[in-house]
Parts: structure tokens; sequence; C-alpha cells
């Protein structure tokens, strides 16, 4: 199975738009809002404290309890952000060409760097309480879940097939009943795949999240990820050789006890008419089918959403006449456009006075500097992982045996969150007295080129039986039948593999080009470690130029490599 | 005839092209729909048949005119009028019996009387046993049967179909009409009228009291054929094979034009800016082929052909006025005859034909002749795609364009006219390696 793609690629939109600009302009502006709104309410965050956090092995399974429960309350706000944001940006002509764009950039912001800056922001709604940093934290991992979700579902919405939604209308389905009848199940089994991408890719931000110095502060939750920090910082590799195994079994329980049961369960909601060869199965999901307690509760849950829609307050809107194209609501028109050019004046004001107060051009060049060194790093990272991780996909993905092995590894491996790691590679760094600008660099790439590998191995076990064979007809052998066939039938799979691990090495970058292990402490150039080390001085300005520098690199980057690189993929070797 | 269900007034339906002026796809059809009458819409594809169908069911509005369905105007999607669809259209998340019930539950009635209802109807269409199957596990005719018991259960008094047994297998199809018609007449049907799309002139035949034959460009009645014949109609039936023969004469008939002979008519539009279809030279091969041979030696009926290739209206007749177009046969009153050039290309070999199939093609499609004049005229001899498509684009829908280009491309290649290079998207008068 292939996930969407993590960037917008809508062929008919090459290059920057407008409402990409404004799209830009907005999140700049939202960022600089947060940071001026924060950089004074430091003060109450100092007299703050916490319990302290123990290496004692036995507190892991609370630690981790509280860690998945975060993770879990982030997974329940991104579905309902998924629900109302992607199903509003798909439903509303008008808010699509903002909306969409503007998902595309807020994909683009490595929230890593801003952790910072929203922690002292959430303190401040909830002064002087643990609740503040609860929130931060579950903002934090928020932010990483919710983008692509919302992005899968509202390519889902979007593709809807023609005939389903025709067959809706002229039964009359109230919007209410669409949404869950038809949009909502047509949309489950890629939302659920992307649930799953999301809660591994948030591991990574649940160990920057739960223990964040800002400035003097340090604010910690209990957690796996604040008991890894302090194992760094008192040395303790045992304690962090607990951290990883606890983590284990946290990603083998709810990928068993959750993730499994609902893929299995979303089989049915697969559009492709044949029945599928080998349905996913899943233990606990049998269990609950046989289940009559199980069985009791569903039924009830059914018969309250059925009815639902049977209210009539959720039966207005039901299409009963449909508007002529181009006839009408020139008002709401001309509304809406100002609504947009007030908000993008706004914008545009909030960042003209920051840049111009606070961003010096000296800063502004480093900056950019500091970016060009962290896009080389991702640049040669990414073609090394494809040298290696391609030909060991193709091979895999050629052998069903092994491909059923290695493919729950792989995924488990991009699951698994890089950044415990980092203590024992520091180790060796400084052990062997490497050169941290090119052996920090390494970090980056260690959690998401994975995404490479299953995406690779999913296409090479996708090459139609018939193409293998008259391959293997014709005597086609050794370099002319990777150039001829397997190279081509995987590229696909391959760019979208890439543009993940891309995107996920420039947020890891943050973490990863400044690491420390007990007072040692290693440093590369790049924007990484700018932006950590504003961070750490709790320089707000810097925080935010280095962020908005990041995301000005990934969306060019995304815009003029990867977007034109997935549609000429898309046209040239896309099977069937 | 008893009150009229349902009134169509000057419908107009015109969609924007990228030039800014509109294209017209269905152009003043009026038409009434009787208490107790299944009516036909027969035409090939892109005679706008199934548009007319979605205005009728407020899937769509005119841009003209007006669809009345008992005293008011359709404005959207009306209670009464419901849809069976040509790909069935079912949510293979649902089962047999919840495919049933949604149109009822989107009427907001009870529990109860959803179920009874939903199961009369699965009862009615003969799904007892399916009810808690997925429509995946169901064959195509048992989906179509889902289909019809969705649309049946809400009572509708006009029941629209769209080809909706064109994606079955001959045998099913055939059971699946035989059924519904022995409902319709033993009137156990909750329905007032029917309207049928359809390309299937048999089919047509067999279940309509009438049958509006559409011509396009832009789509619009051409006749009205009424079928008296008693249910059930045989096939076999003179008279019925009568209706037949009518039905293609009245499809293969030109638009008046003052002179047939002396002017040759072209198919879509003229000149360079003609819509071609997307037809295999091999195809057109083929069919002069199967022409010059026994038993029609050169002269064929389009019933009669188009039965023996086992080819449907739509099938055979892009191809057929591709032979016409290029001057290899004659189409006229239902029958299809070879020119003397289709005749001598039956008789060539592989070499002979490709230079007279490049002589035909230079000489009858304007594009064709025009693309090699430009190659010709350019110093380097290679032309880009963007070029002739911007040309076109002009004139016709972008995917109009798309597929007269490839059309064009395609018989060039085979004629050896000139060569295309899908890479570069360039045209050349080089042949390919």
């Amino acid at each position: 199975m292939r996930g969407t793609i993590p960037i917008s690629v809508e062929q008919r939109a090459r290059g920057i738009s407008r409402w990409d600009a404004l799209a830009i302009l907005l999140t700049l502006g939202v960022l600089i809002f947060i940071a001026e709104a924060s950089r004074h309410l430091l003060q109450p965050l100092a007299e703050l404290r916490m319990a302290p956090i123990s290496l004692a092995p036995e507190n892991l399974p609370e630690y981790a309890a509280r860690t998945t429960l975060r993770m879990l309350v982030a997974l329940v706000l991104s579905l309902i952000f998924t629900f109302t944001y992607a199903t509003f940006a798909a439903k509303s002509r008008r808010a699509e060409v903002l909306l969409v764009p503007l998902l595309d950039i807020l994909q683009s912001v490595p929230i890593l760097g801003f952790i910072s800056v929203t922690v002292v922001f959430f303190m401040s709604l909830a002064p002087g309480r643990v609740l503040g940093a609860e929130f931060a934290a579950i903002f934090a991992i928020f932010t990483s879940q919710a983008w692509n979700m919302a992005f899968s579902f509202y390519q889902s919405l979007r593709t809807v097939p023609v005939e389903l939604e025709e067959a809706s209308r002229t039964f009359r389905l109230s919007p209410w009943m669409r949404f869950w009848r038809v949009e909502a199940p047509f949309a489950m089994p890629q939302l659920i795949w992307n649930m799953m991408v999301s809660m591994s890719g948030s591991w990574f931000f649940v160990v920057a999240s739960e223990a964040i110095s800002v400035g003097n502060t340090t604010v910690t939750l209990p957690g796996v990820g604040s008991y890894i920090a302090l194992a760094i910082e008192q040395k303790n590799l045992v304690a962090v050789g607990w951290a990883i195994g606890a983590m284990l079994v946290v990603i083998l329980l709810y990928d068993q006890l959750l993730f499994r049961p609902l893929v299995a369960w979303a089989d049915r909601f697969r559009f492709e008419q044949q029945a599928g060869v080998f349905p996913p199965k899943s233990w606990v999901l049998d269990l609950l089918r046989r289940s009559r307690i199980v069985a009791v509760l569903t039924d009830a849950f059914g018969r309250l959403g059925k009815r639902t829609f049977q209210w009539s307050f959720l039966r207005i809107g039901s299409a009963t006449t449909v508007s002529l194209p181009g006839v009408g609501s020139r008002w709401s028109d001309r509304l809406w456009t100002g609504f947009v050019v007030v908000l993008g004046a706004l914008a545009t004001w909030r960042i003209a006075s920051f840049v111009l107060s606070d961003v010096s051009p000296h800063d502004a060049v480093e900056a950019l500097v500091a970016g060009l060194a962290t896009l080389c790093r991702v640049l040669v990272l990414i073609a090394i992982a494809s040298v290696i991780w391609v030909p060991i996909g193709v091979i895999v993905g050629t052998r069903p045996r092994l491909t059923q092995f290695v493919q729950p590894v792989a995924q488990f491996l991009a699951a698994f969150p890089a950044n415990v790691m980092f203590p024992v590679a520091v180790s060796a760094i400084v052990a062997f007295k490497l050169d941290p600008n090119i052996w920090l660099s390494p970090l980056m790439i260690l959690g998401t080129q994975w995404y490479i590998l299953f995406n690779v191995v999913a296409g090479a076990s996708s090459i139609p039986s018939e193409m293998r064979d008259i391959g293997a007809n014709l005597q086609v052998r050794g370099w002319l039948w990777w150039k001829t066939i397997a190279l081509p039938a995987i590229f696909p799979f391959y760019v979208t593999g890439a543009i993940t691990a891309s995107g996920g090495s420039w947020n890891a970058s943050i973490v990863a080009e400044v690491a420390s292990w007990g007072d040692t402490k290693l440093q590369a150039t790049g924007l990484g470690a700018y932006i950590a080390q504003a961070t750490e001085a709790g320089d707000f300005s810097r925080i935010v130029l280095g962020i908005a520098v990041m995301s000005l690199y990934v969306v060019i980057i995304n815009r003029v490599f990867w977007r034109p690189l997935y549609w000429y993929a898309e046209r040239k070797f896309r099977l069937g | 005839m008893s009150d009229a269900l349902l009134q169509l007034r000057a419908c107009c339906q015109a969609f924007p092209k990228p030039d800014g002026k509109e294209l017209l796809v269905l152009n003043d059809i009026n038409f009434t729909l009787a208490e107790g009458e299944i009516v036909c819409l027969l035409g090939r594809s892109g005679s706008g048949k199934s548009t007319l169908l979605r205005l009728i069911s407020g899937l769509a509005r005119p841009t003209a005119g007006s669809v009345m369905y008992q005293g008011h105007a359709v404005t959207g999607p009306a209670p009464g009028i419901a849809m069976v669809f040509q790909t069935f259209a079912l949510f293979p998340w649902l089962t047999v019996l919840e495919n049933v019930q949604l149109g009822l539950e989107a009427l907001g009635l009870p529990e109860a009387e959803i179920r009874k209802r939903a199961l009369a109807g699965i009862d009615l269409i003969g799904l007892d046993g399916y009810e808690s199957a997925y429509p995946r596990e169901l064959s195509g005719g048992m989906r179509q049967r889902v289909g019809f018991a969705r649309a049946l259960v809400v009572n509708p008094n006009i029941l629209l179909m769209d080809e909706p047994f064109s994606a079955l297998d001959v045998l099913t199809a055939e059971t699946l009409r035989t059924d519904f018609l022995d409902l319709w007449n033993e009137k156990k049907l909750p329905i007032k009228g029917i309207i049928l799309v359809t390309h299937n002139i048999e089919e047509a035949v067999l279940m309509c009291d009438r049958i509006l034959i559409f011509s396009r460009d832009p789509g619009h009645i051409v006749e009205e054929i009424k079928v008296d014949l008693p249910q059930p109609r045989s096939r076999l039936d003179p008279a019925f094979r009568d209706l037949v023969e009518r039905s293609y004469v009245a499809l293969t008939a030109r638009p008046a034009a003052p002179s047939a002979r002396a002017v040759p008519e072209r198919p879509y539009g003229s000149g360079i800016v003609m819509v071609l279809p997307r037809v295999s030279a091999n195809a057109l091969a083929g069919l002069i082929e199967a022409l010059a041979g026994a038993p029609y030696n050169g002269k064929a009926d389009l019933p009669v052909i188009a039965s023996a290739l086992q080819m449907e209206v739509d099938d055979l007749f892009p191809v057929a006025e591709t032979l016409q177009l290029m001057r290899f046969a004659d189409l006229e009153g239902g029958d299809i005859k070879l020119t003397e050039e289709g005749k001598h290309f039956a008789g060539a070999g592989v070499d002979d034909r490709k230079k007279l199939f490049q002589r035909q093609l230079l000489a009858n499609v304007p594009l064709a002749a025009h693309i090699k004049r430009v190659l010709q005229e350019r110093a380097n001899h290679t032309a880009p795609r963007s070029r002739f498509r911007a040309e076109l684009e002009d004139h016709m829908a972008k995917e109009a364009a798309q597929q007269t280009l490839g059309a064009v491309i395609a018989w060039a290649r085979f004629a050896e006219a000139f060569a295309y290079n899908a890479r570069s998207e360039t045209f050349s008068l080089d042949n390919p390696i």
C-alpha cells in the first residue's frame, strides 16, 4: 500500500501561485504573532516546579502510558481537524483556493523548532499549571499528525466517484448523511493508512516536546521523552536502552490493538469491486466481532447514528436546487475577496513590522547560508540512502517471501523515533574524534530513510507478473533488467518515498545538527543548528527567522524539484 | 394518451469553452412523457442523451428552456424521480439491504417502514437471500438488480435508466430486461413512466413505446419513431426488424444538405477543426476487409454487419464514418458501401495499403494535410504538438482536441505520413528509427 503524497501535487498550479503566496504570508504572520505574544510571558514559567523524572525502569510503564495518551489525544484532535478543515476545503470553492495552499505551507513548517514558542504560548493560557505544558506537547504532536491526514482526506473527498456522488444526490441524501454514508467511508482506508504514518511520525516529536528548554527555563512532563532527555543528561546508556525497549512495546501494542483492527475493519470500504485476494486480518477485530456485548453496543451506536439522519436540522441544505453555473453569489464573492484582502494585509503588516524591527540583514544572510548547508546535507543524504535502499528494496520486493518479512520491519523502523539513537551516535563521534559537520548528518536521515525502503518494496512487489515473465522469457538480465524493468516500475513509488524522507529530514535537522551527551555537545553548521541555538537562547526573532527560512527552502524544493519529478513519474512510469 | 408526467420545453444545455465561448451540447429539446409510457433516447455517444437525463433528474439545470414535472419546474433532484445507473453506482461498503434502504433513510421515514419497504423491494426484484451480501460479492446482473431495487423502493413516478444493461454481458442483460419488462407489463412496479437512454437499437425497439433519435453537434432530436408492437416482442418478427432498420436509417441520416452527392459531408464539423474519432487503423482495415469479403461483396446493411461483427452502434459508427471521411466507403440509408479506393485497399499488400492510406488521409483529412504542410514549410521539419493543440482548442473542447490529435497521430503513423515523438511532444517528417 502506498501512502498519499505528502505534498500538494495538483498539476494545474505549477510554481507558486498567488494563493500560495497568501498562504505563506498568513502562516508567517501567525507564527510571528504567537512569538511576539509569548516573548514577554517567559517569567511565570520560571516559577513552575514539575515533578522530577526518575530513571528507575519501574516508572517506565507509567511514563509510556502518559506519552501514548498524549499521542492518542492529539490523534483525536487531528481527526476532528481533518473532518472539518478538509471537508470545508473540498466543499467550498472559495475556501479551497486558500485552505489547500495553506495546508501545503503548514506541512513545510518545521514545528519542531517552534515547540519552544508554543510552550510559552500555551503556558500563558493556563498559568502556573501543568495543563499548559500538556497542551503545548499535545499541540506539537498534533502538528506532526494533522496535515497529512487532512491532505489525504481532502484528496479522497475530491475523488469520490462521480456515479456515487450522483446517486447520493438523486436519492436526495442530506449533506450530513452524505458525509457519513458516502464520503467518510470512501476516504477511510487512505485515512487510516495516513493515521498510521502520522502516529509513527509523531514519536519523533514526543521525544522532543516533553522536555523542552527555553532560555533558562526547562519544562519536563512525565513521559518517555523526558526520561530519555534525563538519561542523556546523566550519560546513562542503560536507561536509554530501557526507554527504547519501552517504546518497542508501546509501538507493538498499539499496532496490534488499534491499527491492525482498524485496517482489517476498513477493508470493507475499499472501492475496488473485486473481493480482496488476502483481506487483512486482525485477531483483536475477530475477538470484538464475536463478542455479544460489543455487538449490542455497536448496534446501539448505529441506531443512534441513523437517528441523526432523521433530525430535521441536519437535513437542511439537502440539494433541492442546483445552481446554474456562474449565476448569483456575486455579493458573497465580493465579501470573500474583501475578507482575504484584509487577512493578507494584516499578515503583511505583522511580517513587515517584525522584519523591520527585529531582523538585521546580517541575520537573514546567516540563516540563508545555514539553510544552504542543510540543503546540501539533505540532498546528499537522500542520494546516498537511495543508492543503498533502492537496490535492496527491489530485491526484497520481487521476492514475496522476503517482502512479507521485511515490509512490516521497515514500517516499524520508520515508526521508531530515530532521536533516541542520537546519544549512542554522539558518544561514538566523541570517542573516535570525528568531524561533527559530516558525522552528525546521517542522524537526519536515520529515521526517514525507511520511507524510501518500504515504498520501493511496495513498488517492486506490484510489478505485474507478466512483466517479470516476459523479462525472463527474453532473458533480460543484469543492468538491462534494472534499466528496463525494475527502475521504471518502482520510480513513482520511489518518488513518493523520497519526498516523505526529504521533508522529514529537514525537520530532523533541528535535533540532529546539535546533539549532546552529558556535558559534551556537538554542533554542525546548518539551519537546524541555527534554530536549535536560537531556541536555547530564547531568541524569538531568530527562531521565527530560522523557521521562515526553512519553510521557504522546503516549499521551493517541493515546487521546483519534487512536484515536477512526481508528475514526470506519474505520466511516464505509472503502470495501468 | 393520458396526462403528461414530464414536459421538456426548448431545453438547451451549453458548457463554457476555454476561449470564453459556449459549447452547445443540447439544442431545443421538446418532448412529453405520458403516463404508462416507456420513452427511449437513442443516439450515439456525444449526442447529449446522458446530459439530457441529468437535466431531467435535476442533477444539472438547462441553460435555457424548462423541465416541468407535475406542473413544477425541476430545479434540483426531485422526489418521485429515481435513477438507475450504467455502472450501478452501488456503495461497496453497504450491504444489499443497506444500499436499498439508502433512499428511504434519506426520506426520513421511521425505521420499521424503511425495513418493510426495502425487503418488499428486494423480494420484488428477485434478490431474496442476498440481503446481507456486499456488492463486491455479487455478479454484474445481481448488482444491477440492487440498482433497480434501490430506485424502485422510493416509489418514484418516473424511473430514469442510463444505459442500465450496457455494462452486462449479453445473456445477463437479456434476462434482466425480460424480468423488468414482465414486472412492468404486469403492473407490479410503482412507477408511472420510464425514460431509457441507450445506444443499443434492438434494446430500444424491444422495450419502448416511443424512440427519440438523437443526432449530435449539438445534440438534438432528429426523429421520433413509434413502436406499436404488443409486448412481449419477438426479435424475429418482421415488423420488429423493420423498426430496427428504420432506426438505423434515422441514425445514419445526414443533416439535410442541398446537394448530397456534390458536397461530401463531413461528420463532426469541418476543415481542420473537425473532431476526429479515435479509431485505430487496424479497425478501419478490418471493416474494409469484412465488407469486401463474402457475403457482402462491397455493400452491407448496417444492422446486419453490426450483428455479424458483434458490434454496437457506438462501436461501429465511428469506424464506418471514418471510412466515409477518407472516402473508402459511403454511408447512406442504413447501408455501407465500399468505394473504388476501398475495394483497392482490400486487395492490396501491406506497402500498397500504406501508400493508399496515406493518399486518402492527406486528401480527405484536412488536419493531417495541414500538419504535413506545416512540417514541410519549416526549415527543420519539426513542430511542437502545442502549436496544433492551441489551434484546435480555439474551436473545440480540450478533450476533443486531445482525441483529435491522438487520432491523426495514429493514422499518420500507420500511413507513414509524418512522425510524432511522444517524449518530446513534437511532430517531424523523419521516419522514426
